[in-house]
C-alpha cells in the first residue's frame, strides 16, 4: 500500500480531509457528555458535517490519485506520521470553552478556505467546497454566539474563555503557513494557498472578540508540525479509539 | 469507450420510477420533490445510472436513498442500476420545489429560506413562520434538531414547537 499520494491533488485534498476527521472525531468524544441536550444535539451535528466533509474530500482525492485506495483506507490504516491535519484540531477537548475557542478558530479559517476553493478548476472539488462553505457559515455562528455569551457572561466563564483562547492561540499561525504543494495547487488553480486567508480570519475572529468582551491573545512563536506528519501526543491516543476496530478485525464491514 | 447511446422513453420510465422514492427522514418528500435525483440515463443495453446529489454533508441517508432506487427500478423492470454520487452541482435547499415546500408545510416543518448561505452571521433570523398557525412571530431553541436538515423552533403566538428546515 502506498502511503502517500503520488498525485498533488489527493496529497492536498487528504490534509482538508485529515484536519476535518480529527476534528470531527474529537466533537464526537462530546455525544452524550454535552452541557445540555440541545448542545449535545448541536455537536453531533457539527461532527457529521466535519465527516461528511471528509468523506467527499478523501473520495475525490482517492479517484484522482487512482491507487486503489479508499475513504476507509486513509482514515483507518494510516498511522500518525501520515495524517496530515492542523495540530489545532488534535488537541482535546478539555472544558466546553476550549472546545468552542478551537471551533471558532477552525470554522473562521475554514470558511474563507471553502469560499476560495469554491473557485477550483475542478469542478467536483467546487462543488464539495461550495456546500462546505455553507455549512462552515453555521459552524463559525454556534461557536462565535457561543463565545460571546461565555466572554460577557461571569466571571468564571469570561476567564475560561480568555484562558482557552490564550492557550489555542500558539496553533493559530500553522493554519496560514503555506508550504510547496500548498503553492502547487493554488497555482494551477486546484487549490488555495492559505497564506492569503489571514484577514478573513481576523476579520471574523475580531468581531466575535469585541463583543465577547475579549482580548485578542498575544501571537507569539507558533507551534507547527502537523502538515509534515510531525503531532502532539495527543493524535496517537485518538487514533488508538478511533481506528481500534479495523486494527482489530481488518475490513470488517456492516 | 465510445460514447453510450441513451434510450429516451426508457429514460423517462426510470426517472419515474426513481422519482418515487422518498426521503427517509421527511416522507413526505420524495428525491425529486428535493432535488436530490439529478439524472436518470438508460443506455441502449438497458443498463440505467441514476446520478445524486448528496445534502447535507452530515446526512446519513444517502446509502438508504440509494437502496430505494435500487428497489422502485427493480419494481419498473429495470435491473441493472448503478447509483452515482456527485458534488457538481452542490446541492442547496434552493432546489426544493415550492410544491414541496407546500408539503413539508403541511407536515408541520417549515421550509428553508430562499437564501442559502446568504445569512449574515450575526444577523437576526430570516422570519420563519410557524407551519401550524402561520405567525410569523416565532423564535429559534437550537440551531440544531433531530436530523442534520432541521433546526428546532418555537411560535410565540400559539406555543408550538416546530422544525424548520436549515437553509444551506
Amino acid at each position: 500500500m502506498t502511503q502517500t499520494s503520488t498525485d498533488p491533488r489527493a496529497a492536498w485534498l487528504i490534509r482538508l480531509g485529515d484536519s476535518a476527521l480529527i476534528l470531527g472525531h474529537r466533537l464526537s468524544e462530546w455525544s452524550s457528555r454535552a452541557p445540555t441536550i440541545e448542545e449535545d444535539i448541536a455537536l453531533s451535528n457539527l461532527a457529521l458535517d466535519l465527516i461528511g466533509q471528509t468523506r467527499a474530500l478523501y473520495s475525490h482525492a482517492c479517484a484522482l490519485e487512482g491507487q486503489g485506495r479508499n475513504e476507509d483506507v486513509l482514515a483507518y490504516r494510516r498511522a500518525e506520521p501520515e495524517f496530515r491535519n492542523l495540530l489545532l484540531v488534535e488537541q482535546p477537548n478539555g472544558n466546553f470553552a476550549d472546545t468552542m475557542a478551537r471551533h471558532l478558530i477552525f470554522a473562521a479559517y475554514a470558511l474563507p478556505l471553502y469560499e476560495a476553493l469554491a473557485g477550483s478548476n475542478d469542478a467536483e472539488v467546487a462543488g464539495i467546497a461550495t456546500r462546505s462553505a455553507r455549512e462552515m457559515t453555521y459552524h463559525l455562528r454556534h461557536a462565535g454566539e457561543w463565545m460571546i455569551r461565555l466572554g460577557d457572561g461571569t466571571a468564571e466563564s469570561r476567564d475560561k474563555a480568555q484562558e482557552a483562547f490564550e492557550d489555542l492561540w500558539a496553533y493559530v499561525p500553522e493554519l496560514f503557513e503555506a508550504d510547496d504543494l500548498d503553492r502547487k495547487v493554488a497555482a494551477t488553480g486546484f487549490g488555495v494557498d492559505p497564506s492569503t486567508l489571514r484577514p478573513a480570519f481576523d476579520a471574523a475572529i475580531d468581531a466575535v472578540l469585541a463583543r465577547a468582551t475579549l482580548k485578542r491573545p498575544v501571537e507569539r512563536h507558533g507551534i507547527s508540525g502537523g502538515r509534515k506528519g510531525v503531532h502532539s501526543e495527543h493524535l496517537g491516543h485518538m487514533l488508538a479509539t478511533m481506528q481500534y476496530l479495523q486494527r482489530a478485525y481488518p475490513d470488517a464491514v456492516w | 469507450m465510445a460514447v453510450p447511446v441513451l434510450d429516451e422513453t426508457a429514460s423517462a420510465a426510470a426517472w419515474a420510477a426513481a422519482a418515487r422514492v422518498t426521503d427517509p427522514e421527511v416522507p413526505v418528500l420524495t428525491i425529486a420533490d428535493l432535488g436530490i435525483l439529478h439524472k436518470v440515463e438508460v443506455a441502449g443495453d438497458g443498463a440505467v445510472q441514476v446520478t445524486i446529489l448528496p445534502t447535507y454533508s452530515g446526512c446519513p441517508a444517502m446509502g438508504v436513498i440509494a437502496l430505494g432506487i435500487e428497489t422502485e427500478l427493480a419494481r419498473a423492470g429495470f435491473d441493472r442500476v448503478a447509483v452515482r454520487l456527485t458534488n457538481t452541482p452542490a446541492w442547496s435547499t434552493d432546489m426544493i420545489s415550492d410544491a414541496a415546500r407546500d408539503k413539508l408545510r403541511a407536515y408541520g416543518i417549515s421550509p428553508p429560506e430562499r437564501t442559502a448561505g446568504k445569512r449574515a452571521l450575526f444577523a437576526p433570523s430570516a422570519d420563519v413562520a410557524c407551519p401550524r398557525c402561520g405567525s410569523a412571530d416565532t423564535e429559534r431553541l437550537s440551531e440544531f434538531g433531530s436530523t442534520a436538515c432541521k433546526a428546532l423552533w418555537r411560535c410565540r403566538s400559539c406555543r408550538e414547537p416546530f422544525d424548520h428546515f436549515k437553509c444551506i
